[in-house]
């Protein structure tokens, strides 16, 4: 991680509200803020339905943003700005897409593909340098000259990811968001993709938005890492703090969910196994998100919407528990789990 | 223990209009009663043509058995009829797809399609299959299984969908329960609930389950045995701990490798194995693996090795493991618990 921790973006209770049938809305990112420190990965989990990949689109205001701020470079993202400078942000923040298979026009070569963000900026001077810029590209995330006149269908899952990667690379950006990069793919494949990304943001001096379920893939990658449950931010630290000491009772059972590849830690380790499903978004819990399948849930969580502390130095939680008001009340909760 | 399944030299091919894809190339292994195998691999490894061609769900044409024999319960399902595999699947053998939404009939309710294989199997009346119905749902975790007995699979959660699935599977008490990607399309704290829910049964049950996967956290959750799939191949069989802390192919051990630690330390590169699966319309002469495989020899390219026995439990199909080849020892990526085992 970079030291000077230069802030690249600055999200500002955020919030992203879809209006569904008549009078519902669907909160899908319901006042979320963070930094994104230049030269870092942020790391964005939770589980379907949560949020993280609409957060990520609002960033980039592929979603206009229904309440509060992205800042970028000192930007606001989301003011009202004129078609050359909404070009000049696109520029700068790029997006790598999920499904490698929906997110290539089936129609258009792969030289076609990486260039159209050239075209419409207008980056290459005549044919030849258009051509040299695309086969580097294609260099960079291990494809080869001859695939330029490929279409996407010619490739496995894994080589369409690195088109989608050249694609993003192509217009030089600042900030890329990766939503699901590698979830479609297969492990050992997952890994070349993950190690490519690594070496172009050391290349680079790339940052990243990194959206997954996959939380050892995401704490492989990331320096920090956000928890999101029903739109809102539960918890957000360090990708190392985040692992050794979670706090909120949601990443706690998030993390023991996860199952380990060692038989042996299988077969004695004590999981905290959730009871029930996410809530529906359209109608979620008053009060903490969580609270309808949190372990150490009291009475105040159904009242109060927790509020977003500073536990330690860079580690936020959204919960009573740690709220000086309102801690006493857990403890007898919390001796009865331990 | 007892044999349930046994499944010797199977070969699956597909007619496509490109070439003969063989998809499944010689793979055998046996399903004990009581016990779960789990079987691994990358997508086109074979792993899903292998157990459907259990439950002969394969359409053929364009696919076809090109020899090998599928024993259950010592009976030969190969030579089975259409009619007669009616009355094993659902009743003997029953399977559990990945995706709830897509293989649940979203026009029936759920308590009907539990009823359907009770109807037909056990020759019970609608009262009945709906009185068992109800022990299901309540046995697979459930809530208010009054209600939701009578609910479309539209209504259903995803956990829960696949709850019903497994209800459904279950009906009948199958002798053999195949999970293909049981818990892929959820998300870790539901798969987690199913996984615990899939080893409960399993003890009231008495079923055996071989579940399909690509995820190795997975199978240290759920797995007795282990069999490593490759290029319509199975190329390493073993116990869970066989595959994990004594792995012999190095298939294995880029697989081990190539998924990151929770524990471990970020700064390091994951063990990416180079390249792509093999295209199976041609396959390759040799071991499937060779091409990617960093130690590769020249014998690997044109012959396919025999499984070399490493115990009574664990073979491996790798030249290395010839007393002819140099020895190589497998990467520290591969080393599963690490130091900590070694300490034990």
């Amino acid at each position: 991680m970079s030291n000077n921790k230069e802030k690249l973006l600055e999200i500002k209770n955020l919030k992203k509200h879809f209006n569904v049938g008549r009078k519902a809305t669907l909160k899908a990112v319901d006042g979320i803020n963070f930094d994104i420190y230049k030269g870092e990965t942020f790391g964005l989990v939770g589980e379907s339905g949560c949020g993280k990949s609409t957060a990520g689109r609002t960033v980039l205001r592929l979603y206009e943003a229904t309440d509060g701020e992205v800042v970028f470079n000192g930007q606001n993202v989301h003011s009202k700005k004129s078609g050359k400078d909404t070009k000049e942000l696109s520029r700068k923040m790029q997006m790598i897409f999920q499904d490698p298979y929906a997110s290539l026009n089936p129609r258009m070569t792969v030289k076609d593909i990486i260039a159209e963000g050239i075209d419409i900026h207008g980056l290459a001077k005549n044919k030849k340098e258009r051509e040299e810029t695309v086969i580097e590209l294609l260099e960079t995330v291990g494809l080869n000259k001859e695939h330029a006149n490929r279409y996407p269908h010619e490739f496995s899952g894994g080589q369409r990811q690195r088109i989608g990667i050249a694609r993003a690379l192509a217009l030089d950006p600042d900030f890329i968001v990766a939503d699901e990069p590698i979830s479609a793919l297969d492990v050992s494949i997952q890994a070349q993709v993950v190690n490519l990304m690594k070496r172009l943001q050391k290349e680079r001096d790339l940052t990243y938005l990194f959206i997954a379920h996959d939380l050892a893939m995401v704490k492989h990658i990331s320096d920090r890492v956000g928890v999101m449950y029903l739109g809102r931010m539960m918890e957000l630290a360090s990708s190392d703090d985040l692992y050794k000491n979670p706090l909120h009772p949601y990443t706690r059972a998030l993390l023991s969910a996860i199952p380990v590849s060692d038989p042996d830690v299988e077969k004695n380790r004590e999981r905290v196994i959730l009871e029930g499903d996410v809530p529906s978004p359209t109608d979620p819990p008053s009060g903490c998100p969580f609270r309808t399948r949190c372990p150490l849930a009291q009475d105040v969580c159904a009242e109060v919407v927790p509020e977003w502390i500073e536990h330690e130095k860079g580690h936020h939680v959204a919960c009573h528990a740690y709220d000086e008001r309102f801690s006493e009340r857990f403890d007898a909760a919390r001796e009865a789990m331990s | 223990m007892k044999k349930v399944l046994e499944v010797k030299d199977l070969n699956v091919f597909f007619d496509t209009y490109k070439a003969e894809v063989q998809a499944v190339r010689g793979v055998s292994f046996d399903l004990h009663e009581k016990e779960t195998l789990a079987i691994v691999g990358e997508s086109g490894s074979g792993k899903s043509v292998t157990s459907q061609s259990i439950m002969k769900l394969i359409p053929m044409p364009p696919g076809k058995f090109a020899g090998g024999s599928i024993k259950f319960n010592g009976e030969e399902l190969i030579d089975k009829s259409e009619r007669q595999m009616e009355d094993i699947r659902g009743k003997e053998i029953s399977m559990i797809f990945q995706d709830p939404m897509t293989s649940l009939n979203p026009t029936m309710t759920v308590g009907k399609q539990i009823a359907e294989s009770l109807i037909k199997h056990q020759n019970m009346s609608k009262a009945q299959a709906r009185k068992r119905g109800l022990e299901l749902l309540e046995l697979v975790g459930i809530p208010n299984p009054e209600a939701r007995i009578d609910q479309y699979p539209h209504e259903y959660s995803g956990g829960m969908r696949q709850r019903g699935m497994i209800a459904i599977a279950l009906a009948c008490n199958p002798k053999v329960l195949i999970a293909d990607e049981p818990t892929t399309a959820l998300d870790v704290t539901i798969q987690a609930q199913i996984l615990d829910l899939m080893r409960d049964l399993q003890d009231k049950v008495n079923t055996s389950i071989i579940l399909i996967t690509h995820d190795l956290g997975v199978v240290a959750n759920a797995a007795h045995r282990v069999a490593v799939m490759y290029g319509g191949k199975i190329i390493e069989t073993g116990t869970v701990d066989e595959i994990f802390y004594n792995p012999t192919h190095p298939y294995t051990w880029g697989l081990l490798g190539s998924m990151p630690d929770l524990e471990g330390d970020s700064d390091e590169e994951l063990q990416a194995i180079p390249g792509t699966p093999p295209d199976l319309a041609d396959p390759p002469k040799g071991c499937p693996f060779a091409a990617r495989c960093p130690y590769a020899m020249k014998v690997c390219e044109n012959h396919m090795p025999d499984y070399f026995e490493l115990s009574d439990t664990q073979k491996s199909a790798c030249w290395l493991l010839d007393e002819r080849s140099p020895k190589v020892e497998p990467p520290e990526s591969a080393k599963v618990g690490g130091s900590k085992r070694d300490e034990q």
